[in-house]
Protein backbone atom coordinates (compact mmCIF):
# COMPACT_ATOMS: atom_id res chain seq x y z
CA UNK A 1 0.00 0.00 0.00
CA UNK A 2 2.62 2.32 0.69
CA UNK A 3 4.97 1.08 -1.71
CA UNK A 4 1.71 2.10 -4.18
CA UNK A 5 0.93 5.89 -3.21
CA UNK A 6 5.05 6.42 -3.20
CA UNK A 7 4.74 4.94 -6.27
CA UNK A 8 2.25 7.52 -7.78
CA UNK A 9 3.62 9.82 -6.08
CA UNK A 10 6.91 9.56 -7.82
CA UNK A 11 4.91 9.84 -11.14
CA UNK A 12 4.04 13.34 -10.16
CA UNK A 13 7.56 14.02 -9.43
CA UNK A 14 8.93 12.18 -12.60
CA UNK A 15 6.45 14.87 -14.44
CA UNK A 16 7.49 17.57 -13.03
CA UNK A 17 11.23 17.04 -13.45
CA UNK A 18 10.44 15.97 -17.29
CA UNK A 19 8.59 19.16 -18.34
CA UNK A 20 11.49 21.29 -17.11
CA UNK A 21 14.22 19.77 -19.09
CA UNK A 22 12.29 21.65 -22.31
CA UNK A 23 14.87 19.81 -25.07
CA UNK A 24 13.84 16.61 -24.15
CA UNK A 25 10.51 16.50 -23.48
CA UNK A 26 9.95 18.59 -27.48
CA UNK A 27 12.33 16.21 -28.97
CA UNK A 28 10.46 12.92 -27.17
CA UNK A 29 7.34 14.41 -28.81
CA UNK A 30 8.43 16.35 -32.02
CA UNK A 31 10.62 13.18 -33.48
CA UNK A 32 7.21 10.81 -34.03
CA UNK A 33 5.32 13.78 -35.76
CA UNK A 34 8.55 15.44 -37.70
CA UNK A 35 8.15 11.39 -39.29
CA UNK A 36 5.28 10.88 -39.72
CA UNK A 37 5.44 14.48 -41.80
CA UNK A 38 8.33 13.41 -43.57
CA UNK A 39 7.08 10.16 -44.45
CA UNK A 40 3.57 11.37 -45.58
CA UNK A 41 5.21 13.77 -47.87
CA UNK A 42 7.15 11.49 -49.16
CA UNK A 43 4.72 8.61 -49.74
CA UNK A 44 1.41 10.33 -48.83
CA UNK A 45 -0.36 9.70 -51.67
CA UNK A 46 0.31 5.98 -52.72
CA UNK A 47 -1.58 2.81 -51.24
CA UNK A 48 -0.22 -0.21 -48.64
CA UNK A 49 -1.77 -3.52 -49.70
CA UNK A 50 -2.01 -5.10 -46.49
CA UNK A 51 -3.79 -8.11 -47.30
CA UNK A 52 -7.60 -7.62 -46.40
CA UNK A 53 -7.38 -4.01 -46.49
CA UNK A 54 -5.93 -1.70 -49.03
CA UNK A 55 -4.98 1.74 -46.96
CA UNK A 56 -3.45 5.59 -47.62
CA UNK A 57 0.08 5.67 -47.02
CA UNK A 58 -1.10 8.57 -44.79
CA UNK A 59 -3.43 6.49 -42.55
CA UNK A 60 -0.56 3.52 -42.42
CA UNK A 61 2.14 6.10 -41.02
CA UNK A 62 -0.37 7.42 -38.42
CA UNK A 63 -0.22 3.91 -36.96
CA UNK A 64 3.37 3.20 -37.42
CA UNK A 65 4.38 6.32 -36.19
CA UNK A 66 2.28 5.79 -33.01
CA UNK A 67 3.65 2.61 -32.69
CA UNK A 68 7.07 4.34 -33.00
CA UNK A 69 6.07 7.25 -30.43
CA UNK A 70 5.33 4.50 -27.50
CA UNK A 71 8.40 2.51 -27.82
CA UNK A 72 10.68 5.63 -27.63
CA UNK A 73 8.76 7.26 -25.06
CA UNK A 74 9.06 4.11 -23.47
CA UNK A 75 12.41 1.82 -24.17
CA UNK A 76 14.75 4.52 -25.95
CA UNK A 77 13.93 7.32 -23.40
CA UNK A 78 13.99 4.93 -20.35
CA UNK A 79 16.90 2.93 -20.89
CA UNK A 80 19.04 6.10 -21.87
CA UNK A 81 17.63 7.81 -18.44
CA UNK A 82 18.04 5.44 -16.41
CA UNK A 83 21.69 4.97 -17.65
CA UNK A 84 22.22 8.53 -17.09
CA UNK A 85 20.60 8.62 -13.43
CA UNK A 86 23.07 5.72 -12.63
CA UNK A 87 26.61 6.96 -13.62
CA UNK A 88 25.47 10.51 -11.96
CA UNK A 89 24.86 8.83 -8.77
CA UNK A 90 21.32 9.71 -8.72
CA UNK A 91 20.32 5.92 -8.54
CA UNK A 92 22.72 5.52 -5.93
CA UNK A 93 21.67 8.13 -3.90
CA UNK A 94 17.72 7.15 -4.10
CA UNK A 95 18.52 3.59 -3.11
CA UNK A 96 19.82 4.55 0.10
CA UNK A 97 16.77 6.42 0.78
CA UNK A 98 13.25 4.90 2.38
CA UNK A 99 12.19 5.09 -0.63
CA UNK A 100 11.25 1.30 -1.85
CA UNK A 101 13.21 0.81 -5.18
CA UNK A 102 10.08 -0.64 -5.84
CA UNK A 103 8.15 2.46 -6.20
CA UNK A 104 10.84 4.28 -7.61
CA UNK A 105 10.94 1.91 -10.77
CA UNK A 106 7.18 1.60 -10.74
CA UNK A 107 7.11 5.13 -11.11
CA UNK A 108 8.94 5.79 -14.15
CA UNK A 109 7.34 2.84 -15.34
CA UNK A 110 4.03 4.17 -15.43
CA UNK A 111 4.87 8.06 -16.43
CA UNK A 112 6.70 6.29 -19.59
CA UNK A 113 3.50 4.53 -20.23
CA UNK A 114 1.76 7.98 -20.27
CA UNK A 115 3.53 9.73 -21.87
CA UNK A 116 3.62 6.75 -24.74
CA UNK A 117 -0.23 7.35 -24.39
CA UNK A 118 -0.03 10.90 -25.02
CA UNK A 119 2.16 10.28 -27.79
CA UNK A 120 -0.43 7.62 -29.38
CA UNK A 121 -3.27 10.46 -28.50
CA UNK A 122 -0.90 13.46 -30.12
CA UNK A 123 -0.16 11.43 -33.44
CA UNK A 124 -3.54 10.38 -33.51
CA UNK A 125 -5.30 13.48 -33.31
CA UNK A 126 -2.47 15.40 -35.73
CA UNK A 127 -3.05 12.36 -38.60
CA UNK A 128 -6.82 13.11 -38.20
CA UNK A 129 -6.83 16.90 -38.79
CA UNK A 130 -3.62 16.66 -41.45
CA UNK A 131 -4.30 13.51 -43.15
CA UNK A 132 -8.05 12.46 -42.71
CA UNK A 133 -6.15 9.23 -41.51
CA UNK A 134 -8.77 6.69 -39.47
CA UNK A 135 -8.52 6.93 -35.40
CA UNK A 136 -9.48 4.09 -33.75
CA UNK A 137 -13.63 3.72 -32.47
CA UNK A 138 -15.64 1.09 -30.88
CA UNK A 139 -13.92 -2.29 -30.16
CA UNK A 140 -10.79 -1.23 -32.27
CA UNK A 141 -10.51 1.35 -29.73
CA UNK A 142 -10.39 -1.58 -27.28
CA UNK A 143 -8.14 -3.14 -28.92
CA UNK A 144 -5.21 -0.65 -29.36
CA UNK A 145 -5.87 0.31 -25.76
CA UNK A 146 -5.17 -3.02 -25.13
CA UNK A 147 -2.28 -3.67 -26.94
CA UNK A 148 -1.24 -0.08 -26.21
CA UNK A 149 -0.84 -0.55 -22.38
CA UNK A 150 0.70 -4.28 -22.63
CA UNK A 151 2.76 -3.11 -25.21
CA UNK A 152 4.18 -0.06 -23.54
CA UNK A 153 4.81 -2.07 -20.12
CA UNK A 154 6.27 -4.59 -22.16
CA UNK A 155 9.22 -2.04 -23.69
CA UNK A 156 9.48 -0.16 -20.45
CA UNK A 157 10.79 -3.70 -18.97
CA UNK A 158 12.94 -4.30 -22.02
CA UNK A 159 14.32 -0.97 -21.66
CA UNK A 160 15.31 -1.16 -17.64
CA UNK A 161 16.99 -4.89 -18.65
CA UNK A 162 18.85 -3.06 -21.47
CA UNK A 163 20.24 -0.21 -19.15
CA UNK A 164 21.99 -2.90 -17.01
CA UNK A 165 23.91 -4.02 -19.77
CA UNK A 166 24.90 -0.46 -21.10
CA UNK A 167 28.61 0.49 -19.34
CA UNK A 168 28.16 3.82 -19.17
CA UNK A 169 25.72 7.10 -19.97
CA UNK A 170 27.94 7.64 -23.07
CA UNK A 171 27.24 4.67 -24.68
CA UNK A 172 23.75 4.96 -24.15
CA UNK A 173 22.48 6.45 -27.15
CA UNK A 174 24.37 4.29 -29.44
CA UNK A 175 23.24 0.95 -27.63
CA UNK A 176 19.93 2.02 -27.22
CA UNK A 177 19.55 3.01 -31.19
CA UNK A 178 21.93 -0.24 -32.11
CA UNK A 179 18.87 -2.37 -30.36
CA UNK A 180 16.32 -0.97 -31.93
CA UNK A 181 16.59 0.91 -35.23
CA UNK A 182 17.67 -2.09 -36.70
CA UNK A 183 14.18 -3.78 -35.45
CA UNK A 184 12.32 -0.51 -36.31
CA UNK A 185 13.56 -0.83 -39.97
CA UNK A 186 12.45 -4.42 -40.31
CA UNK A 187 9.09 -4.32 -38.77
CA UNK A 188 7.70 -2.49 -41.55
CA UNK A 189 7.54 0.98 -39.04
CA UNK A 190 9.29 2.99 -41.71
CA UNK A 191 9.12 1.03 -44.85
CA UNK A 192 5.79 -1.07 -45.21
CA UNK A 193 6.10 -4.73 -46.31
CA UNK A 194 5.42 -5.40 -49.84
CA UNK A 195 5.05 -8.13 -51.57
CA UNK A 196 8.75 -8.69 -52.84
CA UNK A 197 9.64 -8.49 -49.17
CA UNK A 198 12.10 -11.11 -48.45
CA UNK A 199 11.10 -13.77 -46.27
CA UNK A 200 13.73 -14.19 -44.12
CA UNK A 201 13.17 -10.15 -42.92
CA UNK A 202 9.33 -11.64 -42.21
CA UNK A 203 10.88 -14.62 -39.89
CA UNK A 204 13.63 -12.52 -37.84
CA UNK A 205 10.85 -9.30 -37.50
CA UNK A 206 8.38 -12.47 -35.91
CA UNK A 207 10.72 -13.28 -33.35
CA UNK A 208 10.88 -9.79 -32.27
CA UNK A 209 8.32 -7.49 -30.37
CA UNK A 210 8.06 -4.64 -32.60
CA UNK A 211 6.86 -6.41 -35.41
CA UNK A 212 3.84 -7.81 -32.99
CA UNK A 213 3.24 -4.27 -30.86
CA UNK A 214 2.94 -2.65 -34.67
CA UNK A 215 0.43 -4.71 -35.85
CA UNK A 216 -1.85 -4.82 -32.76
CA UNK A 217 -1.32 -0.97 -33.21
CA UNK A 218 -2.18 -1.17 -36.74
CA UNK A 219 -5.00 -3.09 -36.41
CA UNK A 220 -6.57 -0.69 -33.83
CA UNK A 221 -6.07 2.16 -36.46
CA UNK A 222 -7.10 0.89 -39.07
CA UNK A 223 -8.77 -2.25 -38.47
CA UNK A 224 -6.30 -5.16 -39.62
CA UNK A 225 -7.58 -8.05 -37.82
CA UNK A 226 -6.66 -7.79 -34.43
CA UNK A 227 -4.96 -11.20 -33.11
CA UNK A 228 -4.41 -12.16 -29.35
CA UNK A 229 -1.19 -13.93 -30.32
CA UNK A 230 0.54 -10.93 -31.08
CA UNK A 231 -0.31 -9.28 -27.58
CA UNK A 232 1.04 -12.92 -25.86
CA UNK A 233 4.19 -12.40 -27.90
CA UNK A 234 4.76 -8.48 -26.93
CA UNK A 235 3.65 -9.84 -23.44
CA UNK A 236 6.36 -12.60 -23.06
CA UNK A 237 8.75 -10.55 -24.10
CA UNK A 238 8.18 -7.59 -21.39
CA UNK A 239 7.92 -10.49 -19.08
CA UNK A 240 11.47 -11.75 -20.23
CA UNK A 241 12.54 -7.87 -19.70
CA UNK A 242 10.79 -8.01 -16.41
CA UNK A 243 12.83 -11.20 -15.62
CA UNK A 244 16.25 -9.81 -16.48
CA UNK A 245 15.67 -6.31 -15.40
CA UNK A 246 15.41 -7.57 -11.41
CA UNK A 247 17.77 -10.17 -12.26
CA UNK A 248 20.63 -7.63 -13.71
CA UNK A 249 19.57 -3.95 -12.83
CA UNK A 250 22.48 -1.82 -10.85
CA UNK A 251 21.78 0.87 -8.83
CA UNK A 252 25.41 1.89 -8.96
CA UNK A 253 27.66 2.71 -11.79
CA UNK A 254 29.85 0.08 -12.88
CA UNK A 255 33.94 0.42 -11.65
CA UNK B 1 32.47 -1.41 27.68
CA UNK B 2 29.01 -0.19 26.45
CA UNK B 3 25.74 -2.45 26.63
CA UNK B 4 23.73 -3.51 23.37
CA UNK B 5 20.92 -1.09 23.70
CA UNK B 6 23.68 1.63 24.10
CA UNK B 7 24.45 1.27 20.71
CA UNK B 8 23.41 2.47 17.66
CA UNK B 9 26.46 0.40 15.26
CA UNK B 10 28.35 -2.45 16.56
CA UNK B 11 30.49 -4.31 14.58
CA UNK B 12 32.53 -7.15 15.13
CA UNK B 13 35.03 -9.11 13.33
CA UNK B 14 34.03 -7.26 9.58
CA UNK B 15 36.25 -8.20 7.17
CA UNK B 16 35.63 -7.55 2.89
CA UNK B 17 37.31 -8.65 -0.08
CA UNK B 18 37.72 -7.37 -3.57
CA UNK B 19 39.24 -10.23 -5.50
CA UNK B 20 42.94 -10.27 -4.24
CA UNK B 21 42.79 -7.13 -2.24
CA UNK B 22 41.75 -7.05 1.35
CA UNK B 23 40.02 -4.15 1.93
CA UNK B 24 38.60 -4.60 5.59
CA UNK B 25 41.20 -7.10 7.73
CA UNK B 26 38.99 -7.84 10.71
CA UNK B 27 37.30 -4.28 12.18
CA UNK B 28 35.64 -3.76 15.56
CA UNK B 29 33.78 -1.22 16.43
CA UNK B 30 31.43 0.32 18.99
CA UNK B 31 29.44 3.38 18.07
CA UNK B 32 27.26 4.67 20.94
CA UNK B 33 23.95 6.12 20.56
CA UNK B 34 24.34 9.70 20.76
CA UNK B 35 27.97 10.30 19.89
CA UNK B 36 29.42 11.45 17.26
CA UNK B 37 32.07 8.91 16.19
CA UNK B 38 35.01 9.40 13.35
CA UNK B 39 36.72 6.92 11.26
CA UNK B 40 39.48 8.61 10.52
CA UNK B 41 42.13 7.20 8.06
CA UNK B 42 44.21 8.28 4.45
CA UNK B 43 42.76 7.55 1.04
CA UNK B 44 41.76 3.64 0.31
CA UNK B 45 42.15 2.67 3.78
CA UNK B 46 38.48 1.27 3.96
CA UNK B 47 36.44 4.08 5.54
CA UNK B 48 33.93 4.23 2.64
CA UNK B 49 34.15 0.19 2.43
CA UNK B 50 33.07 0.08 6.06
CA UNK B 51 30.87 2.34 6.00
CA UNK B 52 28.87 0.84 3.05
CA UNK B 53 28.77 -1.73 4.61
CA UNK B 54 26.97 -0.46 7.62
CA UNK B 55 24.92 1.68 5.19
CA UNK B 56 23.85 -2.35 3.47
CA UNK B 57 24.75 -0.81 0.27
CA UNK B 58 27.71 -3.61 -0.14
CA UNK B 59 27.77 -7.08 1.41
CA UNK B 60 30.09 -7.99 3.82
CA UNK B 61 32.29 -11.54 3.52
CA UNK B 62 32.75 -11.84 7.47
CA UNK B 63 32.15 -10.85 10.50
CA UNK B 64 28.73 -9.45 12.55
CA UNK B 65 27.47 -5.98 12.00
CA UNK B 66 24.48 -4.53 13.60
CA UNK B 67 23.01 -0.98 12.57
CA UNK B 68 20.28 0.64 15.37
CA UNK B 69 19.66 -3.28 16.38
CA UNK B 70 19.21 -4.82 12.57
CA UNK B 71 22.09 -5.91 9.93
CA UNK B 72 22.18 -4.32 6.97
CA UNK B 73 22.85 -7.29 4.85
CA UNK B 74 18.99 -8.27 5.29
CA UNK B 75 17.05 -5.71 7.43
CA UNK B 76 18.03 -2.90 5.29
CA UNK B 77 14.83 -1.35 4.71
CA UNK B 78 14.19 -1.04 8.44
CA UNK B 79 17.87 0.90 8.95
CA UNK B 80 16.62 2.84 5.89
CA UNK B 81 13.59 4.18 7.61
CA UNK B 82 15.89 5.36 10.32
CA UNK B 83 19.25 6.39 9.00
CA UNK B 84 20.37 9.53 6.71
CA UNK B 85 23.45 8.63 4.36
CA UNK B 86 25.41 11.35 2.58
CA UNK B 87 27.45 9.85 0.51
CA UNK B 88 30.98 10.86 -0.34
CA UNK B 89 29.84 11.69 -3.85
CA UNK B 90 26.40 11.59 -5.31
CA UNK B 91 23.41 13.01 -7.82
CA UNK B 92 20.31 14.89 -7.41
CA UNK B 93 17.60 15.15 -9.73
CA UNK B 94 18.52 18.23 -11.96
CA UNK B 95 15.60 20.28 -12.31
CA UNK B 96 13.90 20.33 -9.13
CA UNK B 97 13.99 23.15 -6.68
CA UNK B 98 15.68 22.62 -3.50
CA UNK B 99 12.28 22.79 -1.65
CA UNK B 100 10.91 20.39 -4.06
CA UNK B 101 13.49 18.13 -3.33
CA UNK B 102 13.40 18.10 0.34
CA UNK B 103 9.19 17.86 -0.12
CA UNK B 104 9.84 14.83 -2.19
CA UNK B 105 12.48 13.13 0.29
CA UNK B 106 9.64 13.90 2.84
CA UNK B 107 7.17 11.44 1.24
CA UNK B 108 9.72 8.82 1.80
CA UNK B 109 9.61 8.80 5.76
CA UNK B 110 7.01 8.52 8.21
CA UNK B 111 7.06 11.52 10.15
CA UNK B 112 9.53 13.86 8.50
CA UNK B 113 11.38 16.96 9.51
CA UNK B 114 9.38 20.27 8.62
CA UNK B 115 11.19 21.56 5.00
CA UNK B 116 11.63 24.99 6.15
CA UNK B 117 12.92 24.28 9.34
CA UNK B 118 15.53 21.83 7.64
CA UNK B 119 16.17 25.07 5.14
CA UNK B 120 17.11 27.07 7.92
CA UNK B 121 19.70 24.47 9.64
CA UNK B 122 21.85 23.85 6.78
CA UNK B 123 21.53 27.32 5.55
CA UNK B 124 19.52 27.16 2.62
CA UNK B 125 16.25 28.77 3.28
CA UNK B 126 17.42 31.71 0.18
CA UNK B 127 18.28 29.37 -1.92
CA UNK B 128 14.50 27.21 -1.79
CA UNK B 129 13.59 27.83 -5.43
CA UNK B 130 16.49 27.53 -6.87
CA UNK B 131 16.55 24.35 -9.18
CA UNK B 132 19.59 21.64 -7.85
CA UNK B 133 21.35 22.10 -11.17
CA UNK B 134 22.29 25.81 -9.89
CA UNK B 135 23.51 25.15 -7.22
CA UNK B 136 27.24 25.63 -6.38
CA UNK B 137 28.85 22.71 -5.11
CA UNK B 138 29.10 23.96 -1.59
CA UNK B 139 25.49 24.21 -1.42
CA UNK B 140 25.11 21.04 -3.18
CA UNK B 141 26.46 19.27 -0.14
CA UNK B 142 24.44 21.34 2.26
CA UNK B 143 21.00 19.81 0.25
CA UNK B 144 22.67 16.40 0.90
CA UNK B 145 22.97 17.00 4.33
CA UNK B 146 19.00 18.54 4.53
CA UNK B 147 18.35 15.36 2.32
CA UNK B 148 19.76 12.84 4.65
CA UNK B 149 18.02 14.61 7.50
CA UNK B 150 14.32 14.84 6.43
CA UNK B 151 13.11 11.51 7.85
CA UNK B 152 14.35 12.76 11.49
CA UNK B 153 17.04 9.48 11.67
CA UNK B 154 18.24 8.13 14.58
CA UNK B 155 21.53 8.14 13.02
CA UNK B 156 23.50 9.91 10.42
CA UNK B 157 26.21 8.65 8.19
CA UNK B 158 28.35 11.19 6.58
CA UNK B 159 31.09 10.06 4.07
CA UNK B 160 33.63 12.67 3.53
CA UNK B 161 31.21 15.39 3.89
CA UNK B 162 33.73 18.44 3.89
CA UNK B 163 36.11 17.33 1.19
CA UNK B 164 36.58 19.70 -1.70
CA UNK B 165 35.69 22.44 0.52
CA UNK B 166 37.23 26.07 1.09
CA UNK B 167 37.88 26.92 4.92
CA UNK B 168 34.79 28.74 5.38
CA UNK B 169 32.70 26.18 3.69
CA UNK B 170 34.15 23.34 6.13
CA UNK B 171 33.52 25.61 9.16
CA UNK B 172 29.91 26.27 8.05
CA UNK B 173 29.39 22.28 7.57
CA UNK B 174 30.99 21.39 10.65
CA UNK B 175 28.70 24.13 12.34
CA UNK B 176 25.69 22.04 10.73
CA UNK B 177 26.94 18.69 12.45
CA UNK B 178 27.00 19.94 15.43
CA UNK B 179 23.80 21.09 15.20
CA UNK B 180 23.09 17.91 13.92
CA UNK B 181 24.25 16.17 17.13
CA UNK B 182 22.93 18.55 19.60
CA UNK B 183 19.41 17.52 18.35
CA UNK B 184 20.11 13.56 19.77
CA UNK B 185 20.95 12.45 16.96
CA UNK B 186 24.31 9.84 16.14
CA UNK B 187 26.64 10.63 13.45
CA UNK B 188 29.13 8.59 12.10
CA UNK B 189 31.53 10.33 10.22
CA UNK B 190 34.43 9.32 7.63
CA UNK B 191 37.32 11.72 7.00
CA UNK B 192 41.00 12.32 6.70
CA UNK B 193 40.81 15.59 8.06
CA UNK B 194 42.44 15.36 11.26
CA UNK B 195 41.34 18.54 12.91
CA UNK B 196 37.69 17.51 11.70
CA UNK B 197 37.52 14.59 14.02
CA UNK B 198 39.25 17.33 16.21
CA UNK B 199 36.81 19.33 15.96
CA UNK B 200 33.70 16.99 15.67
CA UNK B 201 34.16 13.52 17.35
CA UNK B 202 33.29 12.67 20.51
CA UNK B 203 35.16 9.21 19.74
CA UNK B 204 37.51 8.26 16.95
CA UNK B 205 39.29 5.36 15.24
CA UNK B 206 42.04 5.58 13.04
CA UNK B 207 41.79 2.72 10.03
CA UNK B 208 44.86 2.03 8.11
CA UNK B 209 44.58 -0.30 5.75
CA UNK B 210 41.54 -1.98 6.55
CA UNK B 211 42.95 -2.13 10.45
CA UNK B 212 41.80 -0.18 12.96
CA UNK B 213 45.18 1.12 14.82
CA UNK B 214 43.95 3.37 17.42
CA UNK B 215 40.91 4.26 18.74
CA UNK B 216 39.38 6.84 21.63
CA UNK B 217 38.81 10.09 22.34
CA UNK B 218 40.86 12.56 20.07
CA UNK B 219 42.61 13.57 22.81
CA UNK B 220 43.74 10.53 23.82
CA UNK B 221 44.95 9.41 20.52
CA UNK B 222 47.83 11.44 20.75
CA UNK B 223 45.99 13.85 18.06
CA UNK B 224 47.02 17.04 19.54
CA UNK B 225 50.45 15.65 19.88
CA UNK B 226 50.04 14.28 15.99
CA UNK B 227 49.45 17.93 15.19
CA UNK B 228 51.97 19.98 17.05
CA UNK B 229 52.68 23.28 15.41
CA UNK B 230 56.01 23.60 13.71
CA UNK B 231 58.12 26.26 14.07
CA UNK B 232 61.35 27.15 11.61
CA UNK B 233 64.17 29.00 11.21
CA UNK B 234 67.67 29.40 10.05
CA UNK B 235 69.88 30.37 13.18
CA UNK B 236 72.50 33.09 12.09
CA UNK B 237 75.82 31.68 12.34
CA UNK B 238 77.74 33.31 15.08
CA UNK B 239 75.06 33.82 17.59
CA UNK B 240 74.44 31.78 20.60
CA UNK B 241 70.85 30.88 20.61
CA UNK B 242 68.87 30.23 24.40
CA UNK B 243 68.36 26.46 24.81
CA UNK B 244 65.18 26.92 24.97
CA UNK B 245 64.84 28.08 21.30
CA UNK B 246 67.43 25.32 19.74
CA UNK B 247 64.66 22.65 19.33
CA UNK B 248 66.26 20.16 16.60
CA UNK B 249 68.58 21.04 14.37
CA UNK B 250 67.37 19.35 10.61
CA UNK B 251 69.79 18.47 7.62
CA UNK B 252 68.74 21.61 5.82
CA UNK B 253 70.32 23.97 8.29
CA UNK B 254 67.12 24.56 9.74
CA UNK B 255 66.00 24.72 13.36
CA UNK B 256 62.96 22.91 14.49
CA UNK B 257 60.61 23.36 17.28
CA UNK B 258 57.84 21.76 18.20
CA UNK B 259 54.99 22.78 20.39
CA UNK B 260 51.52 22.94 21.81
CA UNK B 261 51.49 26.85 22.26
CA UNK B 262 52.81 27.80 19.25
CA UNK B 263 51.61 31.47 20.14
CA UNK B 264 53.64 31.65 23.14
CA UNK B 265 56.55 30.23 22.10
CA UNK B 266 56.84 32.29 18.61
CA UNK B 267 56.20 35.28 21.07
CA UNK B 268 59.18 34.69 22.84
CA UNK B 269 61.73 33.53 20.09
CA UNK B 270 60.87 36.65 18.28
CA UNK B 271 60.89 38.90 21.33
CA UNK B 272 64.06 37.42 21.83
CA UNK B 273 65.51 38.17 18.03
CA UNK B 274 64.32 41.90 18.08
CA UNK B 275 66.31 42.36 21.85
CA UNK B 276 69.34 41.22 20.54
CA UNK B 277 69.29 42.07 17.08
CA UNK B 278 69.48 38.89 15.62
CA UNK B 279 68.07 38.52 12.34
CA UNK B 280 65.83 34.78 12.00
CA UNK B 281 66.20 33.86 8.37
CA UNK B 282 63.10 31.88 6.82
CA UNK B 283 61.33 31.83 9.80
CA UNK B 284 58.05 30.02 9.49
CA UNK B 285 55.34 28.10 11.61
CA UNK B 286 53.84 25.58 9.41
CA UNK B 287 51.62 21.91 10.68
CA UNK B 288 52.78 18.71 9.84
CA UNK B 289 51.45 17.21 6.79
CA UNK B 290 48.71 14.16 7.10
CA UNK B 291 51.24 11.95 5.92
CA UNK B 292 53.49 12.44 8.86
CA UNK B 293 51.10 12.38 10.92
CA UNK B 294 49.31 8.86 10.35
CA UNK B 295 52.95 8.06 10.19
CA UNK B 296 53.12 8.77 13.76
CA UNK B 297 49.85 7.75 14.89
CA UNK B 298 50.69 3.81 13.29
CA UNK B 299 54.02 3.44 14.95
CA UNK B 300 53.76 1.33 17.61
CA UNK B 301 50.21 -0.21 16.19
CA UNK B 302 50.32 -4.06 15.49
CA UNK B 303 51.76 -4.65 12.28
CA UNK B 304 49.48 -5.33 9.27
CA UNK B 305 49.58 -8.68 7.90
CA UNK B 306 50.02 -8.51 4.24
CA UNK B 307 48.15 -10.17 1.78
CA UNK B 308 48.06 -13.69 1.57
CA UNK B 309 51.05 -14.11 4.26
CA UNK B 310 47.94 -15.28 6.47
CA UNK B 311 45.33 -18.39 6.04
CA UNK B 312 42.69 -15.87 7.70
CA UNK B 313 40.99 -15.22 4.19
CA UNK B 314 37.02 -15.75 4.88
CA UNK B 315 37.57 -15.74 8.63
Amino acid sequence: MRTLRLAASQVRWVNTSFWRNPSRAFFTFAFPLMFLVIFCALLGNGTVDLGPVTVNQSTYYVAAMATFGVISACYTNLAISTSFQRESGQLKQIDGTALPSASFLVGRIVHAMAMGALLVVITAAFGRIAYQAQVPSGITLVEVLVMMVVGSAAFCALGLALSAAIPNADAAPAIVNASILPLLFISGIFIPFGTDTPQWIKWVADVFPVRHFALGMQAGFIGTPFHWSDVAVVAAWGLLGLLLAVRFFSWEPRR
Amino acid sequence: MATGTDLAVEVRGLTKRYGDLEALGGIDLEIRRGEIFGLLGPNGAGKTTTVEILEGYRDRDGGTVSVLGYDPATERPEILLRAGIVLQSTGVEPYLSVRETLRMYATFYPSPRPVDELLELVGLADKRDERVNHLSGGQQRRLNMAMALVGDPDLLFLDEPTTGFDPSARHEAWAVVKDLASLGATVVLTTHYMDEVQFLADRVAVIVKGHIVAEGPPSALGLDHAVRTRIRYRPPAGVDVPDRFRGEAAADGFVVIEDDEPVRRLHELTGWALEAGVDLDDLEVSRPSLEEVYLQLTDGAPATPTPGSAPEAGA
